[in-house]
């Protein structure tokens, strides 16, 4: 057994994305909390000019916040991680130490084309697929590198088994590999039209229903594997880490590990019931969505139970407060989601306020709090300071709770309000509503979406203040914490 | 077997992605084989509605607004036929969209003017009293792509085997040929508005993207 003392693990590129998942979740939430104001008070679409209306903020928001936010938070806990559960240094090769910061370096310059060319409006408009193929190509490279990077530090690894995490991190780097592969094929019209027009504009390589069903099938399972997968691998670490308790069954972990791999996939097809897709894929979509409550809830209950005999930490210490909920908050989530997969219910909610609902408690409740209770953990270990203020996160901690509740709840009243609306007859038969009565409608919910993205956002603002006085003057630490985190 | 895979990284990866991509070989594959048909008599994009697509895509208008007529009453009621398979046949992208902000669009062609879209386009709520759309006035200024669209018109033809005429060919000198054929149609469309400076472009022979969007919108039916 190696003991832990000899190594010494380098953390230049866990930093690296450390900073930048503060620096992309500040933006990606605060154009989210504009976009969730303009709803409800539209003058605010006049801010910006053609580049500040709703449409075109929109598709910003939800990529600064996959793409920036959650795959900064991701590749921040994976190079912190990955070495840990490894047994190996990045210092002790050259090779991934320069894969790790190209990774970086690659990965900032693409995120900040996304940012630009989604503004001016280069867009494919295939939802969390949007930039143009030149960044598409680069996005390939970026992804290679990291594989690389994970699979060069498993080589030279010196516990040979991988921990669960791993699991996660190569389900999550192989999956994203081969559903953006597909659903990004598409033709330049520049080169296909012999030299017309602009160099940034391509054609999907699939028309109509098969570009639909390629769509949803990558769509949905962005949703797997950069919102779940690696979130997932989070929690397995830094849980029993953070708690000092051990993961509570092993088979446990199998059972959702390879059940969530296998039923993720079919289950797209929910994003297209009661359209022009085949039936049978309908169905399919919808009965796996409702079996992937199993593993799901297994990671979700594996994880609870590590806290068995241990809940007197959750008064103690606010990263554990932080990751149960998380916890908590991906149970509500994959129960609501095969909920709305059932097609008398999709009827009902397809196109409504309930599905940004649905997206929300999930990425808020359990992306986000995840993302940022792993990041506090990592701060003591990695800046060698202790946490600047435990006041600070218990207060974050229960003002970003309230602005999760208060977005959910207004948008599930606002989406099966809608839904409801738009199918009411009258005694004859007729419509009962114009179009413009059930937006009107919406608008206390609307507003209450904008103050819960308002609390939100101030939590996070508390995270990155927190984050960021703990980096350069909270109190030194003279050696590494074992479990708890220590915090002033 | 699980004890082995977990420390054979390799046969691991291997495993995972056969798990992963057995849902794909299952439900996606089969598919592709089978291409969406265009129904009986659709006919491809012209290539002002193609430009116009383009500003759909551009400003997206698919963040609040579906082309997809669910088969419920209530809403053949409210937007016409439900929507079939065959009439996408010439999308790329597919822009069935997956949030009604705003209304459905699929068939808007059918039940709104040029003119209505001129006025709601400029200030939504001067025809939709309680709108919460944003005006979207610079499309009255920006100018459209044409080349662009062109260019897209030229790839799928030539590519998905979209049944465009001779008159869409390769090259520059081609799109030029092409041209006035593009701005008679946006002509009429001019025709219709009552922006005098809208027109004015249209006769000097630059496309605003309002006239491109519209000949977009008139086309959805």
């Amino acid at each position: 057994m190696q003991s832990n003392a000899a190594l010494e693990y380098d953390y230049s590129v866990a930093k690296l994305f450390t900073y930048t998942a503060i620096l992309f979740g500040f933006v990606g939430m605060l154009i989210g909390t504009l976009i969730a104001a303009q709803l409800a008070f539209p003058e605010l679409n006049y801010l910006l000019g053609e580049y500040g209306t709703f449409s075109r903020l929109r598709p910003l928001h939800t990529n600064v916040v996959i793409y920036g936010f959650t795959l900064s938070g991701v590749w921040a806990t994976f190079y912190y991680s990955a070495q840990r559960v490894l047994k190996v240094s990045m210092a002790e090769s050259k090779f991934i130490m320069f894969l790790g910061k190209f990774h970086f370096g690659l990965y900032l310059v693409a995120a900040v084309a996304m940012v630009l060319t989604l503004l001016m409006g280069i867009t494919t408009s295939k939802e969390y697929a949007q930039m143009e193929w030149p960044l598409d190509i680069i996005i390939v490279v970026i992804w290679v590198t990291w594989g690389l990077a994970m699979f060069a530090l498993i080589g030279i690894r010196r516990e040979k088994a991988l921990y669960i995490s791993m699991w996660y991190f190569i389900a999550c780097f192989l999956g994203v590999a081969m559903l953006y592969l597909f659903n990004n094929m598409e033709v330049p019209t520049y080169f296909a039209s012999g030299g017309v027009g602009s160099m940034m504009h391509s054609v999907s390589m699939y028309a109509g229903t098969n570009d639909a069903l390629v769509q949803w099938w990558w769509g949905h399972n962005a949703v797997a594997f950069v919102f779940t997968v690696p979130i997932v691998a989070m929690i397995y670490y830094f849980l029993p880490k953070e708690s000092g308790q051990a993961v509570y069954s092993y088979k446990l972990s199998l059972l959702s590990f390879w059940g969530l791999m296998f039923v993720y996939l079919w289950a797209g097809s929910h994003h297209l019931l009661w359209s022009t897709v085949p039936d049978w894929m309908q169905t399919m979509g919808s009965i796996f969505s409702v079996v992937l409550i199993l593993p799901s809830w297994g990671s979700a209950i594996n994880m609870l139970l590590t806290m068995k005999g241990e809940w007197n930490q959750l008064t103690e210490n606010p990263l554990i407060k932080f990751m149960v909920l998380a916890s908590t908050f991906y149970m509500l989530s994959t129960l609501e989601g095969p909920i709305q997969a059932i097609k008398s219910v999709n009827a009902i909610a397809h196109f409504t306020d309930w599905i940004p609902g649905h997206v929300h408690d999930g990425v808020l409740g359990w992306v986000a709090f995840m993302i940022m209770a792993a990041l506090f953990h990592m701060a003591p270990r990695m800046f060698k300071r202790e946490i600047y203020s435990k006041k600070l996160i218990e207060a974050q901690f229960w003002l970003q709770t309230t602005a999760v509740v208060l977005y959910f709840t207004s948008m599930w009243i606002a989406g099966i309000t809608q839904g409801m609306m738009w199918r009411a007859v009258d005694e004859y038969g007729n419509l009962m509503y114009s179009f413009i009565d059930t937006v009107t409608v919406l608008h206390p919910y609307y507003a209450i979406r904008a103050l819960s993205g308002v609390l939100f956002l101030t939590g996070f603002l508390m995270f990155a203040y927190n984050m960021v006085k703990t980096m350069t003057s909270s109190r030194k630490l003279e050696e590494e914490p074992q479990f708890s985190s220590p915090m002033a | 077997m699980f004890h082995w895979l977990e420390k054979n990284p390799f046969f691991f990866s291997v495993g995972v992605f056969l798990v992963i991509a057995f849902a794909g070989l299952i439900e996606i594959l089969p598919n592709f084989a089978e291409a969406s048909r265009p129904v009986v008599g659709l006919k491809p994009y012209s290539v002002l509605e193609l430009a116009g697509k383009n500003i759909y895509m551009k400003d997206q208008c698919i963040a609040c607004h579906s082309q997809l007529i669910r088969p419920f009453k209530a809403e053949t009621d409210r937007y016409g036929q439900y929507s079939l398979s065959g009439e996408y046949a010439y999308d790329r992208p597919f822009l069935w969209g997956s949030k009604r902000t705003g209304p459905d669009l699929h068939r808007v062609g059918n039940y709104r003017t040029t003119d209505w879209h001129e006025n709601h386009m400029w200030e939504p709520t001067s025809v939709v009293p309680g709108s919460i759309m944003p005006a979207y006035k610079h499309m009255f200024t920006n100018v459209a792509d044409i080349a662009t669209a062109y260019a897209e018109a030229v790839t799928v033809k030539n590519i998905f085997k979209t049944p465009y005429g001779d008159e869409i060919q390769p090259g520059v000198e081609a799109f030029e040929a092409h041209k006035p054929a593009i701005l008679a149609e946006a002509q009429k469309i001019a025709a219709g508005m009552k922006n005098q400076d809208v027109k004015d472009a249209v006769k000097a022979g630059n496309v605003p993207e309002i006239v491109a969007l519209i000949a977009y919108l008139n086309r959805l039916k």
